[in-house]
């Protein structure tokens, strides 16, 4: 198969064909992990930017691990919004890095559209590493990359995702990528965090949580933020915690071997109650490999090299 | 001097007029209007296969001068209009520094009449510095040259002042323009709430917080049975409401611009920021409604709300892109799709472009009848032109039909008896 993309901007614009192809690849360059020497020649001579102006640690590492153990070059730009704000645009710092030679942007945004922008004007290749409350594709194809590792398929799955589902670029991807696959999606959390009445994304909304927990393949509880925009939408964390938060008792709605997953970090005692932090069922540092893996893929896939 | 229009199809709904007559102007009015006009001592202009109108006027236009005068001048603004075959506009008073008082009214008239293009009616801000604090000198305003009030760019925030503004309005008979927007739910948004806030990942602005703003004014126009003009109408449940407050029989008038009838939300998916305009493209039951209220008489006005912005502010990432769309030169054909999907006639176009705002505004024109000032638009129904970066003669490109084949083009459009812009003499 051909991989005709040239940007990773929103799992949307992929096939459910494209899909199965990135996780294949995925699949099998994830054996390099486990080499005493994970290096690999395949990107020498490429430049990779990766440009945050959001601060995210894991995500950066994780795209600069990829980088690196497919010999990329690599350059980090960390930008405080504020800074940016001082004059230099975002057009301007794409151009400036790319007179330099770059091959590939990895961009996150705290703004929706800001990679798409990018991508129309650098003319060079764009990976979407989440945008505003948009999207988060890699995360979307590494959680598919794991339940499909350990389920075997996606199709005919029921996922639960909980949490603030309205102003999460994990739930919007995820639920898109799941959907493709052929997975059903419900989800659930405080209702002002749901979409709204306007905005079905595709989910079946839950109200009550125990709705969208019974009989899960897959529970996956997102980071909760309490405020939006000067708002509170749920009156205090230990609230949150007793009514959404998940825990042994509730966990025991969904099937017996769910999988347990987060996108992280995760605020033990606020959606996830601590006594799981050891659970048998959690995959979520299977998740944090496999989004190394899931993120070479498409650097591979994207800047041409022979995986 | 003289001008006569020769063989037109004269449209004038002011006199229920739809006749090929000629038009003579002389001296800067309508001199005669009848078939076969000598044409001694005048300038003939050929109408065949053309509609003379009443100048058309576009009661909701940004020109951005002072302040912003990269976007548009009062003088690129004016040419721009009679290109577009509008022969007056109001431009809103959200400049920098805002149209708040009597020296500023006065600098753009001046401006105005440097460019001597259009008729160019200013419209006066309602609060000081558009704040939502505390009123304006309407009185000094309209002494100045004023033709209307209106915040617009912003709500007034309080029905309590919202008040105190129609009823002082009324000392000064000076119409009140409302920009109805319910801030609190619309803040932080980019988009319509619905498809396109789902698909983009952006905040949504929901057609309710319009139709609280609305339904506001609609009670403040009850309360002090002033006229309230209610600007951009964006939504069905905003046309609901203005119908059920015009069978109530009060004084509520309306307007709304092309992009509400033939754009919905879809031309921003894949974060098109030529298309992020607020009020925000709607659904396509929204657009449906604008137009069958536009049919019904339910809407008065077609107005453009032409909002200039340059690269600067357009050429970035989505969210931080402003607000606004050119639409000056546009209007026209998009107005004569409605006539050709059926929608509403030809003389009823007249009407929206021409009549109600003047009689909205207050301001001379919307009529033919002999001894009026000679504002004319005379155009082409049938010709096609490619909107373009090059045909669009704004300072500002920011138009979300770039590559569209349009339809329908002025030709001459005269005023006050001069001709100010002929199809391919700018
Ligand atoms: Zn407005």
């Amino acid at each position: 198969m051909e991989f005709r993309h040239h940007h990773i901007l929103d799992i949307s614009a992929l096939t459910p064909e494209d899909i199965s192809y990135i996780l294949e690849t995925a699949a099998n360059l994830k054996e390099i992990l486990t080499r005493p020497i994970p290096k690999v020649p395949t990107l020498r001579g490429k430049l990779v930017a990766h440009l945050f102006f959001e601060p995210s640690t894991r995500t950066r590492l994780s795209f600069e691990r990829a980088a690196k153990i497919l010999s990329a070059d690599v350059f980090n730009f960390t930008a405080r919004m504020s800074s940016v704000e001082k004059g230099e645009t975002l057009l301007d710092t794409v151009l400036n890095l790319k007179a330099m030679g770059v091959d590939l942007f990895v961009i996150r945004h705290s703004m929706a559209g800001a990679p798409h922008f990018i991508a129309q004007v650098a003319g060079t290749r764009v990976i979407n590493a989440g945008d505003g409350f948009h999207a988060h594709p890699t995360q979307a194809l590494l959680d598919l990359l794991t339940v499909k590792e350990k389920k075997g398929t996606l199709a005919g799955l029921k996922v639960a995702i909980i949490g603030d589902i309205r102003h999460s670029r994990v739930a919007h991807s995820g639920i898109c990528g799941f959907k493709k696959m052929g997975a059903e999606v419900y989800v659930s959390g405080p209702a002002t965090m749901l979409p709204s009445a306007r905005e079905t994304l595709g989910a079946k909304v839950c109200y009550r949580l125990e709705e969208a927990l019974q009989g899960a393949d897959v529970v996956m509880a997102l980071r909760v933020q309490k405020e939006r925009h000067g708002k509170d939408l749920f009156p205090s964390l230990r609230e949150y915690a007793r009514q959404f938060g998940i825990n042994a008792e509730r966990l025991a709605l969904a099937k017996p071997d769910c999988l347990l997953m987060h996108p992280g970090p995760v605020n033990w005692g606020v959606e996830l109650h601590p006594e799981l932090e050891n659970d048998p069922r959690s995959v979520i540092l299977e998740q944090v490999t496999n989004g190394v893996a899931v993120r070479m893929a498409l650097l591979v896939l994207l800047l041409g090299g022979t995986a | 001097m003289k001008i006569l229009l020769k063989g037109g199809l004269v449209i004038d709904p002011s006199q229920g007029l739809e006749a090929a007559l000629d038009l003579l102007i002389e001296e800067g009015r309508i001199k005669a209007l009848g078939k076969d006009l000598p044409g001694e001592g005048a300038r003939i202009l050929s109408c065949h296969g053309l509609i003379v109108a009443p100048g058309f006027i576009d009661m909701h236009v940004h020109f951005r001068e002072p302040g912003e005068e990269w976007k548009e001048t009062i003088a690129t603004g004016s040419l721009a209009a009679v290109a577009g075959g509008f022969t007056a506009v109001a431009c809103m008073p959200n400049t920098r520094p805002p149209n708040d008082n009597a020296e500023v009214t006065r600098y753009i008239l001046k401006k105005a009449k440097e460019a001597n293009l259009c008729h160019v009616y200013p419209v006066a801000c309602i609060t000081k510095g558009q704040k939502g604090e505390s009123l304006t000198e309407f009185g000094d305003l309209k002494e100045a040259g004023a033709v209307a009030v209106s915040d617009d760019g912003r709500p007034v925030p309080e029905a309590a002042l919202m008040r105190l503004a129609l009823e002082y309005a009324k000392n000064f008979d000076l119409p009140v323009i409302s920009h109805a927007e319910d801030l609190s739910l619309a803040r932080g948004g980019h988009v319509n709430e619905g498809l396109a806030s789902a698909k983009l990942g952006l905040r949504g602005i929901p057609v309710e917080g319009e139709a609280i703003a609305i339904f506001r004014e609609i009670m403040l126009a009850e309360l002090t049975r002033t006229p309230v003009h209610i600007a951009h109408v964006s939504s069905k449940l905003g046309v609901e409401l203005i119908r059920w407050a015009k069978e109530k029989g009060l004084p509520v008038t309306a307007e709304t611009a092309p992009h509400y009838f033939t754009l919905t939300e879809e031309a921003t998916l894949g974060y098109h920021t030529n298309a992020k305009v607020n009020p925000p493209l709607r659904s396509e039951a929204d657009r449906q409604a604008v137009e069958e209220a536009i049919a019904e008489g339910v809407i008065d006005v077609i107005a453009t709300d032409h909002a200039p912005h340059s690269p600067l502010e357009k050429f970035c990432e989505f969210e931080r892109a402003a607000f606004g769309l050119v639409g000056l030169e546009t209007a026209l054909p998009l107005g004569l799709n409605l006539v050709r999907r059926g929608v509403i006639s030809l003389s009823r176009l007249v009407e929206l472009f021409s009549c109600a705002p003047a009689r909205i505004l207050k301001v001379p024109g919307g009529t033919l009848k002999e001894g009026a000032r000679a504002d004319v638009t005379v155009f082409d129904r049938e010709a096609t032109w490619l909107v373009s970066e090059e045909t669009l003669h704004s300072k500002s490109k920011n138009s979300p039909f770039l590559g569209w084949e349009m339809r329908g083009q002025a030709v001459y459009t005269i005023v006050a008896g001069r001709l100010v812009y002929q199809r391919g003499k700018a």
